[in-house]
């Protein structure tokens, strides 16, 4: 199990060390500040030293470090670490050296909190900010509402308080799809999928017990036989997915036997669900590449990106990253529309364009100049070029939400909004 | 009485009238709460930053009875760091510990009983059983669930005390506590003190427990689900209808949102899956293999503990991800650890299917930056032709055009998987040639002795295999040896191959090596060689160029035991290393001397295996020469540890030397060498082909 939790910033100076174990000598932290934080080569997050085992995650400028002595479960401790990271953002907005520093009474808190002897406990953010609050709203917690409070983090609704009202009863569906696509210089696709994300925010009353449903191809195909009577070919045009993963209000069991999602929420924002497509995926971009490295001096490049959704629709954020090679001097650009600008430190052309309506096509064209230099013999590598995107109301997978029912014992009406949004994620070409 | 105490202790530390501890010390005694708060967090920054503190104890335990919570918080977790440094005055924190523990606000009875745990003083310990019975059976499940971690932090100080008192049996029955997360704590508390103790049998999980435990799998936390599935994979069970059942319970897990769940699981399945029957175990491998794939595109870290999972998995199960190898692909922007894994993965998700794919993928990854990346690229693309015999043509095409762009690296490494493809497919010297442009720019060692093997072995088809080899021989004694003794064999097969005009080549390898060379091995090789060759050139020749076992897989695999451990052991730090736990972590508390002794131990055995080795080894030897060292008694009885043979006198040597038996002995010596003694192996092929 975990012996230790630091945060080190990158400098290497400890800001948190919280030891939960014996076996430690205090010099560790010196261990693994000489070992990975000033070793430019490490490759690997994980690093056993005797028999001292360091697990690493950087977030913004600090690291977070677990330390372990046993054969630990090391995707636990992974996870670990990122929760520390989720609720030190959920926290502090922002989780860096100086929110640290200026909260480090109460990240020791936390760290008492969410771990015992080494042993994870109850992290839902939501349950600790009952009892665990940042400097200004603390108040003396009352006898009997601390009782609740435990009740309720160790219960089995551990994520969802007791007797919420709201005026209005509302929920929010977006859908964030991560389009993630790898196409061959010869323009076939490598590899395409999506890497959807399904976050609710939920603003109910009492507890509603709800149900939501998609496209799920396994529930409206009609060759399963439990449903065939009741959905027509017609309701074709349902997403398959490859796999799901469901926040831990949801009934697994229920979802494994008959594939219905049904779940009493926690109050506020939280992701209800993580899907995986990979089957005909919309790509919304379609990009081709001509590049030509005319002798050692000179690179030509023509860009044409087309969208391919629908004219009613628009990206936003569009951003081409274009590399070049890394002894380019200068380069001239030439677009139809957005701007071009050669990014240096990137080793890159950035070519933005604010507004992508769709069923467009936009070109680009530019000429990069090399220095010629006796050192630089290697070829160059030609990274992939890639793109980034935003575009609403449009999904890559073709899923959609077909309902979300609310039940709850007073009856009420509730009002709810479904968001659709695409990105990209890895969205690269290579040339 | 407290008052005196502290003079005492004030006027041991003499302590400075000014700087930080001063000023930290007054306002921990101040009269004003706010400041006294204020002086008590400093303190604690200070302690963050390594600075010792442990000088203010007394001043700050003063601050103990507050009814601040979170001042409480911080004079505790002061407690914890500097408790070990003044185990005397802990004893003043007793009372409040005890009073706390029977507080009406079950927070602040969970906090005194978890930090008295964790102060690991002697004296303490005295104290602790009260208020631990008590809150053991606390009507708050929050307060137990501290209070069963407690006992494990218990144990760990005092068994005996633990077993004496009853505790060890209240933490068993708390397996079945109404509470999930209360089971769950019991569960990892009992797993621990196991682990530290079998003899206690602290958690023998039985078909009730495995019960209780299953039912409280649904409902604790996503940590607690962790616990449980680990003690449900650790359950034998031999009847196939209980295994049926955990597998049914456990798959939905496999849909829960955190890896480490998933992973969790999976280890579960597949700790109980061979019992079930054939359809079954299909159909839940099946269902594993989505979640497999979605946690090879989760977070990083995570991410390389799936990769390395999922590579021991497909050890076993090699058809479980077939159709899946694009997932794999690796991101131009993934770490190095990331890429590395998944072309490893790749490599053993090939099949003739799939292999064009890849193909195209290798070669793009061949052409990247990253030196140590592009090369095992390369040699992934050897691993490739080796395995799926009807890519081999492709194969070798991509390595043409690798060999064609001239980047130093990328050819050398080209040149070694070259030689393993030649020597598992006969057929393809038509590159030879290609090969050979190339041969000034190699540089290692590996990559040199590869292209001298080739040259070698091929130098009847090779025009200018004599020059080739004659460059080399220039700077022989600057070569390393496993370059010498490549260059020492393809000399005497330039020669048989070609005996014309390269006699003068071979006497002048022979002559210096026996004459100029130190390295044992090399002057016996050179020896024997030498006798062979005047003894009889046509017996040497069946000998030296006899045909070879192919090279059948180039694709590390575990040996089967290690892996059936370690696949139990998924999502641990053993099954990222593909190590066996025992070889990185001490065995509790006097692990590092233990491993140390066993370490000696160890070396002690190995010393004496290799001497034993040694000496079957020159026995081997003799009995496949035949040789007949009468004339040298000394000889055939080395002492340990020497070289095989110590050089004789040629002309006795080659008079005593019968050949009759030598070609039929080789092959065994040969096949029964394992794949990863490669090297070895190779040394021992050169010396015998």
């Amino acid at each position: 199990m975990i012996s230790a939790v630091l945060l080190y910033n990158q400098k290497g100076e400890v800001l948190i060390s919280r030891l939960y174990r014996e076996g430690l000598r205090r010099s560790i932290s010196d261990l693994f500040r000489i070992q990975v934080i000033s070793n430019s080569d490490v490759r690997s997050p994980v690093l056993t030293l005797g028999t001292t085992t360091f697990c690493h995650v950087k977030h913004d400028n600090i690291y977070v470090v677990a330390i372990s002595r046993q054969n630990a479960d090391i995707a636990l401790v992974f996870e670990f670490l990122y929760k520390i990271v989720t609720l030190g953002r959920s926290y502090f907005g922002k989780f860096d050296e100086e929110a640290v520093k200026n909260n480090f009474t109460l990240i020791y808190e936390l760290l008492d909190e969410i771990m015992d002897f080494g042993y994870p406990q109850n992290t839902e953010t939501d349950t600790l900010k009952m009892y665990i609050m940042t400097e200004g709203v603390r108040s003396e917690t009352r006898m009997e509402e601390s009782s609740k409070i435990t009740m309720q983090a160790t219960g089995a609704l551990s994520w969802r308080r007791d007797n919420i009202k709201y005026r209005r009863n509302e929920v929010f569906v977006d859908v964030f799809e991560d389009v993630n696509l790898l196409m061959s210089a010869a323009g076939s696709v490598l590899r395409a999928d999506v890497a959807g994300q399904i976050i609710l925010r939920a603003y109910l009353s009492g507890t509603p017990e709800c149900k939501f449903g998609l496209n799920d191809s396994l529930l409206i195909d009609p060759s399963e036989d439990f449903h065939s009577s009741k959905m027509s070919k017609a309701a074709a045009g349902s997403v398959s997915l490859e796999d799901c993963q469901f926040h831990q209000c949801v009934r697994l069991g229920k979802f494994d036997a008959d594939r219905t999602i049904s779940f009493i929420p926690p109050d506020g924002e939280f992701e209800l669900m993580k899907y995986r497509t990979t089957e005909n995926i919309n790509l919304p971009f379609k990009v081709h590449v001509l590049v030509n490295e005319i002798g050692k001096s000179r690179v030509e490049y023509k860009i044409a990106v087309k969208a391919t959704f629908g004219s009613k629709l628009f990206a936003t954020g569009v951003l081409v990253k274009i590399p070049t090679p890394l002894n380019t001097a200068s380069v001239s650009t030439h677009v139809s529309h957005g701007k071009a600008k050669y990014e240096p430190s990137d080793n890159a052309i950035h070519w933005r364009i604010a507004r992508f309506p769709g069923d467009s096509e936009y070109v680009f064209s530019a000429d990069a100049e090399l220095l010629s230099s006796m050192t630089n013999t290697k070829t160059w590598s030609r990274p992939p070029v890639a793109m980034q995107f935003n575009l609403m109301m449009f999904t890559s997978s073709g899923l959609l939400v077909r309902y979300l029912k609310v039940f709850e014992k007073s009856n009420y009406t509730s009002v709810k909004w479904v968001r659709y949004v695409v990105r990209a994620g890895s969205y690269e070409i290579r040339f | 009485m407290q008052a005196s105490i502290e003079k005492r202790i004030r006027s041991v530390f003499q302590i400075p009238r000014k700087g930080e501890t001063y000023e930290l010390r007054s306002g921990l005694v101040s009269q004003y709460a706010y400041e006294r708060k204020d002086a008590i967090q400093r303190t604690i920054a200070a302690m963050t930053l390594g600075k010792d503190v442990s000088s203010l104890f007394p001043d700050v335990l003063k601050n103990i009875a507050t009814p601040d919570l979170e001042q409480k918080k911080l004079v505790y977790l002061y407690l914890m760091n500097y408790a070990k440094s003044h185990p005397d005055l802990c004893i003043l924190a007793v009372n409040t510990f005890v009073q706390d523990s029977e507080d009406g606000n079950p927070l602040v009875r969970a906090l005194a009983i978890r930090t008295m745990g964790c102060i690991r003083v002697d004296k303490i310990i005295d104290y602790m059983e009260e208020p631990l019975r008590k809150t053991l059976k606390d009507d708050s499940p929050y307060v137990r669930k501290t209070a069963a971690i407690c006992v494990a932090k218990l144990f760990d100080l005092n068994p005996t005390l633990v077993v004496e008192n009853g505790f060890l049996t209240t933490l068993q029955g708390l397996l079945s506590d109404s509470n999930p997360m209360v089971v769950a704590n019991a569960v990892s508390a009992l797993t621990e003190i196991q682990e530290t103790a079998p003899e206690t049998n602290a958690l023998i999980v039985s078909s009730e427990i495995l019960k209780k435990l299953l039912t409280a799998l649904n409902e604790c936390t996503e940590w607690g689900r962790i616990a449980i599935l680990t003690s449900i994979a650790d359950y034998r069970t031999a009847d196939a209808r209980e295994a049926e059942h955990i597998c049914e319970r456990v798959v939905p897990q496999f849909q829960h949102v955190n890896p480490s769940v998933v992973l969790a699981a999976v280890k579960t399945v597949l700790c109980h899956i061979h019992l079930l029957n054939p359809e079954l175990h299909k159909q839940y491998l099946d269902k594993m293999s989505p979640p497999l794939v979605t946690l090879a595109v989760s977070q990083p870290e995570v991410q390389y503990v799936a990769l390395r999972n999922i590579n021991l998995i497909l050890q076993k199960y090699p058809d479980i991800l077939s159709n899946q190898m694009r997932i794999f692909f690796c991101k131009y922007n993934d770490p190095l650890y990331l890429k590395v894994e998944k072309l490893d993965i790749m490599i053993r998700l090939a099949n003739p299917k799939n292999v064009e794919t890849l193909l195209s993928e290798l070669k793009e990854y061949a052409l990247e930056v990253d030196m140590d990346f592009v090369r095992r690229a390369v040699k992934a693309i050897g691993q490739c032709a080796i395995k799926v015999e009807s890519s081999t043509e492709r194969c070798v095409n991509v390595l043409l055009d690798l060999i064609a762009t001239k980047v130093n690296y990328v050819v050398q490494e080209a040149v070694i998987v070259m030689r393993d493809i030649l020597r598992r497919y006969p057929g393809y010297e038509g590159v030879i040639p290609t090969l050979c442009q190339g041969i000034d720019e190699l540089d290692e060692p590996e990559a040199r002795a590869a292209m001298i093997w080739i040259v070698g072995e091929y130098a009847d088809k090779i025009d200018n295999a004599d020059e080739l080899i004659a460059t080399f021989i220039e700077s022989f004694t600057d070569e390393p040896t496993q370059v010498q003794l490549q260059l020492l064999t393809a000399t005497v097969k330039l020669f048989l191959l070609k005996p014309q005009n390269t006699q003068p080549l071979v006497q002048r390898v022979l002559q210096t090596i026996t004459n100029e060379c130190d390295n044992a091995d090399l002057r016996d090789r050179a020896y024997i060689y030498w006798r062979l060759l005047s003894a009889n050139p046509q017996a040497s020749k069946e000998i030296i160029m006899s045909k070879k076992p192919p090279v059948k897989n180039v694709i590390a695999h575990l040996p089967e035991p290690v892996l059936e451990e370690l696949l139990r052991e998924l999502s641990t730090l053993a099954s990222v290393y593909h190590k066996p736990a025992e070889t990185f972590v001490g065995q509790g508390r006097f692990g590092a001397d233990a491993l140390q002794k066993k370490a000696l131990e160890e070396q002690a055995q190995l010393a004496q295996e290799e001497t034993i080795h040694v000496a079957t080894k020159v026995g081997n030897l003799e009995n496949l020469l035949d040789i007949d060292f009468d004339l040298e008694p000394v000889a055939s009885t080395p002492p340990p540890g020497a070289s095989p043979m110590s050089p004789v006198p040629l002309a006795a040597g080659v008079a005593a030397m019968d050949l009759g038996g030598t070609p039929t002995m080789s092959p065994v010596l040969d096949t029964n060498q394992p794949q990863q003694f490669r090297s070895n192996v190779e040394d021992l092929l050169g010396m015998f082909d």
